[in-house]
């Protein structure tokens, strides 16, 4: 294979792992500082894209489209979160298991509701059309590259503001000691609902950005949840570091195993079987590798709890 | 008797009158109905073995539950054109040999799944056992050999000596006895020394250890049996449909299936039973009303999570004795 | 009362047409109507209500139930709407595993089953049954004209994809059952996926000279949208599901120009089809997807049996649906001997309609009066 289409490959896969990161931070942060499973998170992935697919489709811009799914799904994520989640925290996980995969079955069918029965129509803003020619003779979407920039600029930021800010101080406050900030005069429900709100935001700028790639329907957010749990749990519960490396694992290991297994199979086996037999491996390869990383490190590559 | 034994018979009768009743006036629909609360009930009563008992909060149950469907159509779909199966066995449609076929295939899969599974807890226990779940969901769709996504239809059900499976009032009583016999055992279970320890370990793993017991193993052990019944579940499913399909083993099933169990009462004896009447009730009652079915069923769950902690049973009868 | 009504509406119809003998048909339908798949079947819903309603039959009742895209589900409202509501025919399923898992139990109770859209190739072949019929296709035909049209215009190297599960493997077989020329690639995708970049970038280096795909759903509305934006400029076509009227709007300019193969376009130019585009833009206020055309044709077809023979007379219902006639959107259609159609298959183009809304136009025919590659397997 040639050297362009690996760098190609890889490139697609750092942009997989970095979309992935978007949904895993919101849900490690949530889960590091109040403890808890949201199964409804890709829901906010769904939101996001729909907001933005309808606001760029009425003004006629990406860019509005682009901060409405951010402002939609935090609205929408910390109205849940007052209404529902609040609820919630002192529970077990079985208890959110249940309630949030209620709350799948009822975001879901109210945008059904609200967008009709049909996939909404979103592309890529104008300017970041195209593909640009990379060294080694690489040509790549120039869209998927803003996608990389924009993932890692999040990560960036969302290292700064865990590190150096009040709010990210408290925020580590709330993973180490949940009573303990409250009895240091933290208004800790505000505080929640503030990270609930912003890990929904981060959840619908990835629906947003990807919807332009994708189909924009109902449902968009499941396999990406999955994914987004399969992350969490290699890199660490709780740990942002490791849902970045958990995300660029899965992503190029995913992309990766598309592409190489079919071959490397059809020379072991003969082409007639190996492309059923490579792309069944392919779809299992994040699941045995997470297995194999749980197998020898049951707290995931980065636990940020004990 | 307290009033969750009470409650417990009161299931029971009602469970076994309903499709006598329903049979009897003609309506075979709802005894196929009873048949599908039973079988879920069933499967959820696996899944309390681990989840309720042991604290073991398997998202992965659908994967037994789906090897188990899948053993009830491929023993099917042998013996209706006399094809002996994979390593020369013969092919037979009696249901207890299949039973037994599906049940030692569960645990051969739930042995390994299991003992890497439980290196791990909490979050880490529930994620691992949905990726065990998933490489065999995707296994499903992409082997041709089965009907692949399609899935694979029992033309004829499988059949049991001296009954008439097709008579939809005989497959529910098998299926009634079956369920049965199943919370029976797990009622030995709940108060033998093995199910004290079990239920030990979910409360003080430390406590447990200092006196000597090692919780891998009760956990391991109590997880296999688990994932045996809710296999045994399987293949009655798959026979109730006439149809084994990778769905069985999705996520959603999964998710189903803990929804069961916590609906009806975590941990409790008869938590799966009321948790798959009021499920199956729902989602029929519902589907026939509107096409937004989903909407509503998610509101009711909700409200149940929110309001009606301890499930249907901890709403009948008060909290459990044992928490 | 539901008897007293039924009877009054017999009375009535009795004396209406004299030679009418029909009790009312009680039809199920099972479609898909939540999820993400909501809009085939939601099209399916109203093209046959379409139908009801434009032929006038007044003994055609009709209950509806949401699939939710579940097997499972599928054969409990199956179950319930044969053995609790007394349905004579089914009808209405969108995908082929919930079609392999109800249509074998509903024709086993002794009822009909009319496919609006599912053809899996056991039922055309070795399981097909004299209560099954499917109005729509066999599973490959879209694809086997797509092989046949990609061979007749001369393409030398093809790189196909399709998505692994059966009704993939099944598409690429139908593909290569025509095209004999060379390929230069052959990927089978995860069930699902929605990023295709990797596979864009096989397509890129392939060298090809043209690009088949089959991936329904949301998969495809992903794939054209990065296949456009990846800059590659190898043309694609695909099935007719790829560019379906359902899709075109979400996929947008990036579909237009693509070639795909139907049975069935909204420009077929014949009477009953003008009626039925015109009727159902007035009815739904949008362009109805092969989906609905489908389905209208099956409303068709049922209220014409009906009209003609008892559904309780099993044999005399089953003769009415097999001799089809029944003016098709399609133009000419008949039964084969596995109660499959025979019918033509058109090369469609997406292009923009005067109103600049997304939608197909035939360019050409690539088969007249095909059948499909199971019908000799059929012991009917």
């Amino acid at each position: 294979m040639q050297t362009a289409l690996v760098i190609e490959q890889l490139l697609n896969g750092l942009q997989f792992g970095v979309m992935l990161f978007l949904m895993a931070a919101g849900l490690t942060l949530i889960f590091g500082v109040m403890g808890l499973i949201n199964l409804a998170h890709g829901s906010f992935y769904m939101i996001g894209a729909f907001a933005c697919a309808a606001v760029a489709a009425a003004t006629g811009s990406f860019w509005l489209g682009l901060a409405a799914s951010l402002a939609a799904a935090a609205a929408l994520g910390a109205i849940v979160e007052v209404t529902v989640i609040r609820r919630l925290y002192d529970r077990d996980h079985l208890d959110q298991v249940l309630a949030t995969f209620a709350l799948i079955l009822i975001l879901s069918e109210a945008t059904r509701w609200l967008f009709g029965d049909f996939p909404l129509y979103l592309n890529i803003p104008a300017q970041l059309s195209g593909a640009i020619v990379l060294p080694a003779g690489v040509h790549y979407p120039v869209y998927r590259l803003a996608i990389i920039l924009v993932g890692l600029l999040v990560g960036l930021g969302l290292y700064l503001l865990i590190a150096k800010t009040r709010l990210g101080m408290r925020i580590r406050a709330g993973e180490s000691d949940r009573e303990m900030i409250g009895a240091l005069g933290v208004d800790i429900r505000s505080l929640y609902t503030l990270v609930f709100a912003l890990g929904a935001a981060l959840a619908g700028l990835a629906g947003a950005m990807v919807g332009a790639l994708q189909s924009v329907q109902v449902g968009m957010g499941e396999p990406v949840l999955i994914l987004a749990f399969v992350v969490i749990v290699i890199g660490g519960i709780g740990s942002i570091k490791g849902a970045f490396v958990g995300a660029l694992l899965v992503g190029v290991t995913d992309t990766m195993g598309r592409v190489l297994l079919p071959p490397l199979l059809a020379a072991v086996i003969g082409p007639a079987q190996a492309s059923g037999i490579g792309a069944a491996l392919a779809s299992m390869s994040i699941y045995i590798v997470m297995a194999l990383i749980l197998a020898f490190r049951p707290r995931g590559l980065f636990s940020a709890q004990g | 008797m307290n009033r969750e034994t009470a409650f417990n018979l009161v299931l029971a009768a009602v469970l076994l009158a309903a499709p006598v009743i329903a049979f009897a006036a003609n309506e075979p629909f709802y005894v196929a109905l009873a048949t599908r609360i039973a079988i879920l009930a069933l499967a959820a009563a696996g899944l309390n073995l681990a989840l309720g008992f042991g604290g073991l909060v398997s998202f992965g149950h659908a994967a037994f539950f789906g090897i188990g469907g899948y053993v009830a159509g491929i023993f099917a779909s042998h013996a209706m054109y006399s094809e002996p199966l994979p390593f020369g066995l013969p092919a037979t449609d009696q249901m207890p040999v299949i039973w037994l076929v599906a049940a030692l295939l569960c645990a051969l899969a739930a042995l390994p799944i299991g003992a890497i599974s439980l290196r791990t807890t909490g979050v880490y226990f529930i994620m691992i056992t949905l990726a065990f779940a998933q490489m065999i969901y995707y296994f499903a769709i992409s082997w041709p050999a089965y009907g692949g996504e399609d899935g694979l239809s029992i033309p004829v059900r499988n059949s049991f000596v001296g009954l008439n499976t097709a008579n939809a009032l005989h497959f529910f009583l098998i299926c009634y006895a079956v369920l049965m016999a199943a919370l029976a055992l797990t009622w030995r279970i709940r108060d033998s020394r093995f199910g004290m320890a079990l239920q030990a370990a979910r409360q003080n793993e430390v406590r447990l250890a200092a006196v000597g017991i090692r919780p891998f193993r009760i956990r391991l052990t109590a997880f296999v049996l688990s994932a045996v019944l809710t296999g045994l579940a399987g293949a009655l499913f798959a026979d109730l449909n006439r149809f084994a399909s990778p769905s069985m083993m999705s996520w959603h099933m999964s998710g189903e299936l803990i929804v069961l169990v916590i609906l009806g009462g975590t941990g409790r004896l008869f938590g799966p039973v009321a948790g798959a009447i009021l499920y199956v009730l729902l989602e029929y009652a519902l589907g026939g009303m509107t096409e937004r079915w989903q909407l509503f069923l998610g509101l009711i769950l909700l409200g149940v999570v929110l309001f009606a902690r301890g499930g249907v049973v901890g709403l009948v009868a008060g909290k459990a004795r044992y928490d | 009362m539901k008897t007293s009504l039924a009877r009054t509406a017999l009375a009535i119809s009795l004396l209406m047409c004299g030679t009418a003998f029909a009790e009312p048909v009680k039809v199920g339908m099972i479609t898909t109507l939540s999820g993400g798949g909501a809009g085939l079947g939601v099209d399916a819903r109203d093209g046959f209500m379409l139908a009801l309603k434009l032929s006038g039959s007044k003994d055609i009742e009709v209950v509806t139930e949401d699939d939710a895209m579940k097997p499972e589900l599928a054969v409990q409202i199956a179950d319930k709407m044969i053995q609790s509501d007394k349905v004579d025919v089914l009808t209405g399923i969108i995908w082929s595993n919930l079609a392999m898992a109800v249509v074998p139990n509903a024709v086993g109770q002794g009822k009909f089953y009319i496919s609006v859209n599912a053809g899996p190739s056991p039922l055309a072949g070795a399981k097909c049954d004299k209560n099954y019929f499917n109005v729509a296709y066999q599973n490959d035909n879209f694809h086997e004209a797509a092989g046949n049209y990609a061979q007749t215009s001369g393409i030398k190297k093809m790189f196909i994809l399709a998505p692994n599960y059966p009704a993939g493997t099944d598409s690429l077989n139908g593909f290569k059952r025509y095209y004999k020329g060379e390929l230069v690639g052959e990927v089978y995708t995860k069930l699902g996926q929605t990023d295709y970049a990797a596979e864009i970038a096989q397509i890129r280096a392939s060298g090809a000279d043209s690009v088949f795909f089959f991936l329904p759903g949301g998969m495809g509305i992903a794939f054209m949208k990065q296949y456009a934006q990846s800059g590659v400029d190898i043309p694609v076509m695909g099935p007719g599901f790829s560019f379906s009227q359902d899709v075109l709007a979400a996929i947008g300019d990036a579909a237009l120009g693509a070639k795909n193969t139907a049975s069935w376009s909204p420009d077929l130019d014949n009477p009953k089809n003008k009626e039925f585009v015109e009727a159902f833009k007035a009815e739904y206020n949008r362009l109805p997807s092969i989906y609905a055309a489908q389905a209208f044709d099956t409303g068709t077809l049922l209220a014409a049996a009906a009209a003609k023979a008892d559904v309780k007379d099993a044999d005399a219902f089953r003769a009415a649906l097999a001799a089809a006639e029944f003016d098709s959107v399609r133009g000419k259609f008949k039964f084969n001997t596995n109660h499959h159609p025979i019918q033509d298959f058109y090369v469609r183009e997406v292009v923009k309609n005067d109103e600049g809304v997304l939608t197909n136009r035939i360019v050409a025919t690539s088969f007249t009066d095909h059948s499909d590659a199971y019908a000799a397997e059929c012991k009917l």
